[in-house]
């Protein structure tokens, strides 16, 4: 069991118009591990992270999630949690609606219980029965990761997720995320704050015009130096 | 963790959401049900009523009206998916494509189904149908023609809610294809509610559960293809 | 995608000879047709507008429509984004020749019939497809996404291939059902031989022109789609 991957990549590519947005990528992650990818915008993270969940199909290459591709069919895909930059919430629904509805789409055995859980997690359960297009942009985001969440995924994939979170609801998702680490999940961390996503990672890359130029395990880089490291690779001369 | 839920069982999760959204602001069914309603109305009088009789009349404006205010419907089917792009959240669940459209497809129909029922009744009064066995003709009838109906419509909607003269584009593509729905659907209701024999109005039915079976199963294999891969 | 593996076509503007050769070749059926070919002794020399109507109708249908039908499902299969532009292409050299057809058909409708347009079963199944080719140009006209419009456009030109025959099927069962004004059988079946070399002829000119419009038109997609492939590599 613990010998297959969480998740392995292998030389993922995408275009888009002519362009390779995505460029022989390759990465595995396996239970516990926590990818945190940085890298300027453009540089083809979130293009990434949707191949990885199986919203769009590489060129060449190929996902396995839990040593089944992605792209073979529906089951593969109910491993995963996507938190992207669009919130996916139906704003007429309400916040319990949101969540309910993502827990039994991923096959809940009781989707009320489970999505009672996972918005008490993320600290909105006395929000649960107002219109999730009432929240604040904040707000939405922690129901967007509760939603991500509750169905336990093994493979957590997620787009920015600090953004417009308060400190509490930073916390809330820190706290999240370790426990999922150590329940044995995988994450894979697309953030601009390095200081956050350090935090959490066992493996650091840096994505640039389609590829990895940095990728290495956590323990061997300096934090301090990575800022600056960081600023230089990511500085965009086009 | 339970099972993922099959085909059926997620296209039912897909419909009840889409319904609850759609019962949460009912702005476009009671729409659509006003349209349906004034339309009705307003053919009446644009006829000479001593020309031509209010019956004779009626299973053609029923049947154009259940067209347009069906499009109304359409129209918003995919609106709530592309908003926030909860459409990832459906993609990205572990449920087939085919299912998404078979869900939005359902409370579709449910949908036109509901404007249909008050629509016939309010038709049967205004222009004086008599009521006869060709009144439960005209559900059966009326199923058959939602069912198409929606088929195309669900489909096109999905495409022409990425462009940008969505409003304009989804009558234009579905219109053609309403066609044989409207004439098999009029001309068979108009004999059996005539009271014609049922094998006058045979040849039409038959067009019409044709092309039911044709393009529910056509739409179904060409939504994976609407959706941006 | 389109790259440098394919050639690109020449900037010079050169002639087709196809284009000269089937121009020349609907001339010269003009030709035959109205100065060597018997007038039909019911509709007078109004029948000759036949040689054009019915030709053009046939290849509306069977060879542009059809193209369209199957150039869709090819790309579909293959996604060979040259499969998309035949399909372009012919659909939009269909919507000219439907076009002759549906300009055609009134005139002679009024001369034989007395009338300009009557729900002529072959006539109101053209119209139909007109409007076809007319929705597939504006959807394709509407997404901006080469990708996309591919896949929508294909799609699409498929579920109008299997509405066809419905349409077909309706307006025949409708005609059939409401008695329309008589009509004067066009040629009866022992046709005169000159006719048929006539019709033959034309058949065969229009199917030149066909082809040459297809490819005229073809390579005007191919350049566009080359012009705005470098568009984007150098945004």
């Amino acid at each position: 069991m613990t010998s297959t991957p969480v998740v392995q990549a292998e030389g993922l590519v995408r275009s888009f118009g002519g362009r390779r947005v995505v460029d022989a990528v390759s990465f595995t992650l396996r239970a516990g591990d926590c990818l945190a990818l940085f890298g300027p915008n453009g540089a083809g993270k979130t293009t990434l992270l949707r191949l990885v969940a199986g919203l769009l199909a590489p060129a060449q290459g190929t996902v396995r999630v839990n040593g089944v591709s992605i792209r073979e069919g529906a089951a593969a895909r109910a491993q995963v949690g996507l938190v992207s930059h669009a919130s996916m919430l139906y704003g007429a629904l309400t916040v319990r609606e949101n969540v309910e509805l993502a827990a039994r789409l991923y096959g809940c055995a009781e989707p009320s219980v489970a999505a009672h859980a996972a918005l008490a997690l993320m600290g909105v359960e006395d929000r649960a029965e107002t219109p999730a297009r009432t929240l604040s942009r904040g707000l939405q985001q922690r129901v967007s990761i509760a939603r991500a969440m509750v169905h336990a995924p093994r493979l957590l994939l997620c787009d920015e997720p600090y953004t417009g979170l308060d400190d509490a609801g930073s916390a809330a998702l820190t706290e999240v995320l370790t426990e999922r680490r150590e329940a044995g999940a995988a994450l894979l961390l697309v953030t601009h704050n390095l200081t956050e996503g350090l935090a959490l990672a066992t493996q650091a890359a840096i994505m640039r015009r389609g590829r990895f130029v940095r990728h290495e395990a956590r323990e061997l880089l300096d934090p301090s130096s990575y800022q600056s490291q960081y600023r230089e690779l990511a500085a965009v001369h086009d | 963790m339970g099972e993922a839920p099959g085909t059926l069982a997620a296209s039912w999760i897909v419909a009840r959401k889409d319904l609850a959204i759609e019962f949460r602001t009912r702005t476009a069914f009671l729409s659509a049900l006003v349209f349906a309603l004034l339309g009705v109305t307003i053919f009446y009088f644009a006829w000479d009523a001593t020309a031509v009789a209010a019956a004779d009349l009626a299973p053609g404006v029923l049947w154009v009206i259940f067209t347009f205010a069906g499009l109304l419907g359409l129209q918003r089917s995919f609106g709530s998916e592309l908003a926030d792009r909860a459409i990832d959240g459906l993609l990205g669940a572990p449920i087939s494509r085919e299912a998404i459209y078979l869900g939005k497809a359902l409370a579709n129909l449910v949908f036109v189904s509901g404007i249909l029922a008050v629509t016939i009744p309010a038709v049967v009064l205004f222009y004086n149908l008599p009521f006869g066995p060709g009144i439960g003709a005209l559900a059966g009838i009326a199923a058959l023609a939602a069912v198409g109906l929606v088929a195309v419509g669900t489909l096109f909607s999905a495409m022409a809610v990425n462009t940008r003269m969505a409003e304009l584009l989804l009558p234009m593509l579905s219109l053609p294809f309403f066609v044989p729905i409207v004439m098999g659907a009029a001309q068979s209701s108009a004999r059996l509610m005539a009271g014609r024999p049922i094998a006058e109005a045979w040849p039409w039915l038959r067009i019409l559960v044709a092309f039911d079976i044709v393009f529910v199963t056509a739409c179904t294999l060409a939504f994976p293809y609407t959706l941006d891969e | 995608m389109t790259s440098a593996s394919e050639p690109l076509p020449t900037a010079r503007p050169r002639r087709d000879p196809l284009l000269g050769v089937a121009i020349v070749a609907v001339a010269l059926v003009y030709v035959r047709a109205l100065a060597f070919t018997p007038i039909e002794a019911r509709q007078g020399a109004a029948q000759k507008i036949l040689y054009i109507h019915a030709t053009s109708a046939f290849i509306a249908l069977y060879v542009a429509f059809a193209l369209m039908a199957i150039a869709s499902i090819l790309y579909l299969w293959l996604k060979d984004e040259k499969l998309d532009r035949v399909a372009e292409s012919a659909a939009e050299v269909g919507l000219a020749f439907t076009t002759v057809v549906l300009l055609t058909g009134p005139l002679w409708g009024k001369t034989i019939w007395g009338a300009w347009w009557t729900w002529d079963a072959r006539l109101t199944s053209t119209l139909f497809l007109w409007f076809l080719i007319v929705a597939y140009s504006l959807l394709r006209g509407a997404v901006e996404e080469r990708g996309r419009r591919a896949r929508y456009s294909a799609v699409l030109g498929i579920l109008a291939a299997l509405l066809v025959p419905f349409i077909h099927l309706s307006v025949y069962l409708f005609r059939t059902l409401h008695p329309m004004p008589i009509l004067l059988k066009p040629s009866a079946p022992s046709m005169p031989s000159e006719m048929q070399v006539t019709f033959f002829s034309a058949f065969l000119a229009f199917l030149l022109l066909f082809a040459a419009l297809l490819r005229a038109r073809y390579r005007i997609a191919t350049l566009r789609d080359h012009v705005a492939s470098r568009e984007q590599e150098h945004a």
